[in-house]
Formats: C-alpha cells, sequence, structure tokens
C-alpha cells in the first residue's frame, strides 16, 4: 500500500488537476435535468465555500453571517436587472462591488472582537440583513416573496437556459476562483492572513497591519460570495430573503469547518458532504439540520481537524492536544 | 393622557416579556460563567420545554378526562427535571469531551446540538403551529389607576420568575455549591486545587439552567397561546442578547438584560414598527458590543474579548 502511496505522491498534481477538470467537464453529459443541477448547486456552494475559506480558513475569523453576502449579490443582479434592464452578465461586476462594500462597512466596526464574540455579532448583521430583505427596505426587494422575472443571461446573442449551460458557467467561475484563491494563498497577503490567524499578537509585532489584512479578507470573501449570489439568481430567476437564512450561512461555515480548515479539497468534501449528499436522498433532506448538527458534534469530538485538513492546521491541533495531553486538562 | 396610559401599558407588556428573557438569559450567562462557552442548545432546550409541556398537559388532560388548570402544576415539575436531564446529557456528550480543545470547538458542538434538537422537534411533532388546551390560564385581570390594564397571566409569570430569580440568586449567592460554583466560573484549577469538584459543579450549573429555561418555555407557550418549533432559536438569541447586555457570566445582570430588552422592544414595536422588533434587539447586541463588550453590570474582565 505505501508503495502504491508513494507513486500516486509522486505524479505532478498538475495531471490530478487537468483529471479532474476533465472529470467535471464530462459528467453532466449523461445525467439528467435534474441531476445537472445539483451538479450546478455543488459547483455554487464550492465556490461559496471558497468565499468563506478566505475568511474562517486563512485569516481565522468566525464569519456565521457569510450568507447576507451571498443574497446581496443576488438582489443586487435582480434589481439592476428587473428595475433597469441592466443585462444579467454586466450585473455581476456591481453585485461583486456591492457585496465587498457591504462586507467593508458591516465589518470595519466589528473588527476587533474575537472568537465567539464576533460568531455572535455576524449572525446578528446575517439577520438584520434578512428581515431587512424580508421588510421590503425601501420598498423595492419585494418583500418576503422577494423579487421574480430577472432576464436569462445572454451570451454572444444566444441564451443560457439549460441547466447544463449553467453548470458550466459557474464551473468556469469556480476554476478561476481555486486559480485565484490559490495564488492568494502564496501571496504576501495570504500570508499575513495566515500569521493573524496563528497569533495577532506576534503578527502586529513583526509589523503586519492585522486590521488591513483581516479588511482586506471580509472584503475580498463577501465580494466572491456576491458573485456566487449573481450566478444563483441568474439561474433560478427568482431571488428571496431565504438566501440570507442563518441555515445558508451554517452550510458555509460546515464546508469550510468540517471539510478541514485551510484546506481548498477540505471545502470540495465539505461540500459533497453538507450539499449535495442531502440533495441526493430524500431522508437526508428532510432531516438535514439533524444531520448537519450531528456532523459537527461528532466532527468536533472526533477529528477537529476536518475531513481533509491543510498540513499545518493537522500539525497544530496535534500539538494543541499533546500539550493538553501533558499538562492536566483545564477548562480556562 | 392617552400617551402617558399608552406608554404605561407598554412598559407593563414589555416587563412581562422582559421576565422570560431574562428567565433564559440566566441560563446562557450561568453556563458562560463556568465554561466560558456560548450554549447554542440552551434556546432549543427552552423550545423543547413548551413541546413537553404540551405533551404532559394533554395526556394528563385524557387520563383525568376534563379540564382542570391544576394538572399544570405536576406537568410543570416534569417538564423541568426532563429539560434539565436533557441540559446534563447535552454537557456529558457534546461539551465534556472537548474542554480542553479551545474556544471555537464547543461552540460549533452546541450550535450542532440545536440543530439536532431543532429538527428532532419538528420531525417528532410537525411544522405547524402548536397551541395549548384552552381554559389552562387564568383570564381575567386588574384595571390600575390610569387605565393600565394588568392580566391575572401577567401577575403570575411575574411572581413566578422573580421567585425563580431571587431563588437563584440566593442560592448563588448564600450556599456552599454556590459559592463553588463562582469559584469555578473563575478559575477551574485552583477551585480544583481548593477541593472543588469541578465536573460536579458543572453539571449542577447543567441542570439548573435548562431547568429553568424549560419552565420558562412552557410558560412562555401558556402566555402566547400557540408556538412552533422557530420559537427556541428567536427567543434563544434575544435571550442571549440579553445576557450579553447585562454582562455576560452575572446571573443579576442577565435579570437586568432581560428587562431592559423587553422593555425596549415592546417600546419599538409599539412606536417604531412592529416588523422591525427583532432588528432593534439585534441593534442593540451589536452597539453593546462595538461599545460596551463587558454588558452593563459586566466586571472587567482581563482577557482580551
Amino acid at each position: 500500500m505505501a508503495t502504491l502511496r508513494t507513486r500516486l505522491q509522486r505524479i505532478n498534481p498538475l495531471w490530478w488537476q487537468i483529471g479532474l477538470l476533465v472529470v467535471a467537464l464530462l459528467l453532466p453529459l449523461p445525467l439528467g435535468d435534474y441531476y445537472r443541477s445539483v451538479l450546478w448547486r455543488t459547483a455554487l456552494y464550492i465556490m461559496l465555500g471558497l468565499s468563506l475559506h478566505i475568511i474562517v480558513g486563512y485569516a481565522g475569523l468566525f464569519q456565521l453571517g457569510h450568507a447576507a453576502f451571498y443574497a446581496l449579490g443576488a438582489y443586487t443582479t435582480a434589481l439592476l436587472n428587473i428595475y433597469l434592464g441592466v443585462p444579467v452578465l454586466l450585473t455581476f461586476p456591481l453585485a461583486i462591488l456591492v457585496a465587498a462594500l457591504f462586507g467593508y462597512l458591516i465589518t470595519r466596526p466589528i473588527l476587533h472582537l474575537r472568537g465567539d464574540y464576533l460568531c455572535i455579532v455576524t449572525i446578528a448583521f446575517g439577520e438584520v440583513v434578512r428581515l431587512a430583505l424580508v421588510n421590503n427596505m425601501f420598498g423595492i426587494t419585494g418583500g418576503a416573496n422577494g423579487l421574480s422575472g430577472i432576464d436569462r443571461p445572454v451570451l454572444l446573442g444566444l441564451a443560457i437556459r439549460q441547466p447544463i449551460y449553467h453548470y458550466y458557467m459557474v464551473l468556469l467561475f469556480l476554476v478561476f476562483t481555486i486559480f485565484a484563491v490559490r495564488r492568494l494563498e502564496n501571496s504576501r497577503l495570504g500570508r499575513a492572513w495566515m500569521y493573524v490567524r496563528e497569533d495577532e499578537v506576534a503578527a502586529e509585532a513583526m509589523g503586519i497591519d492585522t486590521t488591513r489584512a483581516k479588511l482586506l479578507a471580509f472584503i475580498i470573501g463577501s465580494g466572491w460570495a456576491g458573485l456566487a449570489g449573481s450566478l444563483y439568481a441568474a439561474k433560478i430567476t427568482v431571488v428571496s430573503p431565504d438566501q440570507a437564512k442563518f441555515l445558508e450561512s451554517v452550510i458555509m461555515f460546515c464546508i469550510v469547518v468540517l471539510g478541514g480548515t485551510g484546506s481548498i479539497p477540505g471545502v470540495f468534501v465539505g461540500t459533497l458532504g453538507m450539499v449535495t449528499l442531502p440533495e441526493l436522498s430524500r431522508a437526508l433532506k428532510e432531516w438535514r439540520d439533524a444531520w448537519l448538527g450531528l456532523a459537527m458534534v461528532t466532527m468536533m469530538i472526533a477529528r477537529p481537524e476536518g475531513l481533509w485538513p491543510s498540513r499545518r492546521i493537522r500539525m497544530e491541533i496535534r500539538a494543541a492536544k499533546e500539550e493538553a495531553m501533558a499538562a492536566p486538562a483545564s477548562g480556562d | 393622557m392617552q400617551f402617558a396610559q399608552q406608554l404605561t401599558q407598554q412598559i407593563v407588556n414589555g416587563i412581562t416579556i422582559g421576565a422570560f428573557y431574562a428567565l433564559v438569559a440566566l441560563g446562557y450567562t450561568m453556563v458562560y460563567g463556568v465554561l466560558k462557552l456560548i450554549n447554542f442548545a440552551h434556546g432549543d432546550l427552552f423550545m423543547w420545554g413548551a413541546y413537553l409541556g404540551l405533551t404532559g398537559v394533554s395526556a394528563a388532560l385524557v387520563l383525568l378526562g376534563g379540564t382542570t388548570p391544576w394538572v399544570i402544576l405536576p406537568v410543570v415539575v416534569l417538564v423541568m427535571v426532563t429539560v434539565a436531564l436533557a441540559g446534563v446529557l447535552v454537557e456529558r456528550v457534546a461539551y465534556r469531551p472537548l474542554r480542553s480543545a479551545g474556544r471555537l470547538a464547543p461552540v460549533i458542538s452546541a450550535l450542532g446540538v440545536a440543530f439536532i434538537l431543532e429538527s428532532l422537534a419538528r420531525n417528532v411533532y410537525g411544522a405547524s403551529w402548536k397551541t395549548y388546551p384552552p381554559g389552562l390560564t387564568p383570564s381575567g385581570g386588574l384595571i390600575l389607576p390610569g387605565n393600565v390594564r394588568v392580566s391575572v397571566m401577567q401577575i403570575v409569570v411575574l411572581v413566578v420568575s422573580f421567585l425563580l430569580m431571587a431563588g437563584l440568586y440566593l442560592f448563588v449567592h448564600r450556599t456552599r455549591i454556590g459559592t463553588a460554583m463562582r469559584a469555578v466560573s473563575i478559575d477551574h484549577d485552583i477551585s480544583r486545587l481548593m477541593g472543588i469538584d469541578v465536573d460536579r459543579i458543572i453539571m449542577i450549573v447543567f441542570l439548573i439552567g435548562p431547568g429553568l429555561g424549560g419552565v420558562a418555555g412552557m410558560i412562555v407557550a401558556l402566555y402566547y397561546g400557540s408556538f412552533d418549533f422557530t420559537l427556541g432559536w428567536v427567543f434563544g438569541l434575544k435571550a442571549f442578547i440579553a445576557a450579553i447586555l447585562g454582562g455576560i457570566g452575572n446571573i443579576p445582570g442577565a435579570m437586568l438584560g432581560g428587562m431592559i430588552l423587553g422593555i425596549v422592544e415592546t417600546l419599538g414595536a409599539g412606536y417604531i414598527s412592529p416588523q422591525w422588533k427583532d432588528v432593534i434587539a439585534y441593534a442593540i447586541l451589536i452597539l453593546i458590543l462595538i461599545f460596551r463588550p463587558t454588558g452593563l453590570l459586566g466586571e472587567r474582565v482581563a482577557e482580551k474579548l
């Protein structure tokens, strides 16, 4: 077994990626429209997971209201298209900007909070955004029913209607997202994020502008969620406040944390478990909340580093565990 | 005159709701005190109190074959015990293995328990609104000077809540176990050196907090008449806001926070718009965490938030 493993590891990772992409391109061809839509949803949530992964995985900031930005992106597309007639594809950049701007405005005053306090405030902000949409703020968001009748995106004179083309569109953006997130990870900013996550005080002492690093994580992550929201609006053609529900935020959070904090393959695994599986099994769909909860509790107890963790996080958690074992356990 | 009468009426209603928030907030604040954990499952234990109370009352009425308000008393005690035991079970299964795993893992575990409890309630009892059988709550009321109405139910709610809270306050400040509880909330290791059984104290906290929460769930459901499975999340989050507002870990703070939140929310619903009632509560949370994270009565904590 060990030899097979080393052999597999010796293969250039580029081949794995090309292979995965070919599978992703061919997979929908033999499937029906329902399963193509499931694939579309999977790809969309991987993108959402990656957008939150920047905030939670790299910078270590506990954002539990991420769905708000997803909804803001979707509503930006809907509002621009329905009221002003802007073509759907052209609304994408604006949706990113709006979500990123809100990401800045909302997180700027709460950056100094840590851990569970940050969790709670982000939950509150998420709920405020949802309630503002439900209460039909400014009279343009359509209340609890949301907005419907968004145009189909048009590319080179052709309207994109079928699930398979929507899947390919999301896949295109997803490939770009993965590329960008990996470049970010290895950039100066990415290293700063991880430094902030490991030890904020030490990072500051080393001359990292921690406020700027954290803000940028929120802005980039929020903007990216906005793009995912636009992609959603383009396929479903209806947006509703349900997109900003707390459950959505928890699903995204679970994708990142249970998949493996700080690792991109972890986001894939997390999405399969949190989104694709419940989509495929009816029983699991009815009990999805319980399934989510059970996964959260058992993973925290049995495998806190996630299913496919980054090497750095795994070593960290193991070291912390050994330390805790060496010293008598203490609650605080 | 009209204005003053309306204002007083709103405040009376606000105090009643505030008493509920305070009862639930006590559970959050006590657990946070000893474990530094936001027990997200608390709101759903509270909701289970409402559902179990409904089952208990319905079963008792079928057995006795009639309607008598007195069945409520044994059912309340039963609900209190059951929810308290459920609280201990949750702590044993989902929190104790994570005692030394940092601060995030237990929070995620608590969220997980909340989702399990909510999903269970929805699948067992269904997603529709539930109503307690009629004739259980006292009707009628008093008219105070200035034409302010106070219903008998409101008086019962207030008396019961204040008795429970006063009892808890005396328990925490006048008994040996209460003293041990306060010691544990300051430092686990030193408490252990002083001969305190920390695990036992934490277990007692998880008996009292969810026990009070379960009773509150049943009274809230009786007061409003109907409820559904989202009760735990909405009410739980607000009660948590009350706990933060008063200063988390501080028992009188939870009572004060609950009252203030209840009054502000009712006034906001009356004078601004009922639709924005929840937003007011969240805005209070956001403002308090930005400007005074220790809450109104919270002591200066040395650790950075």
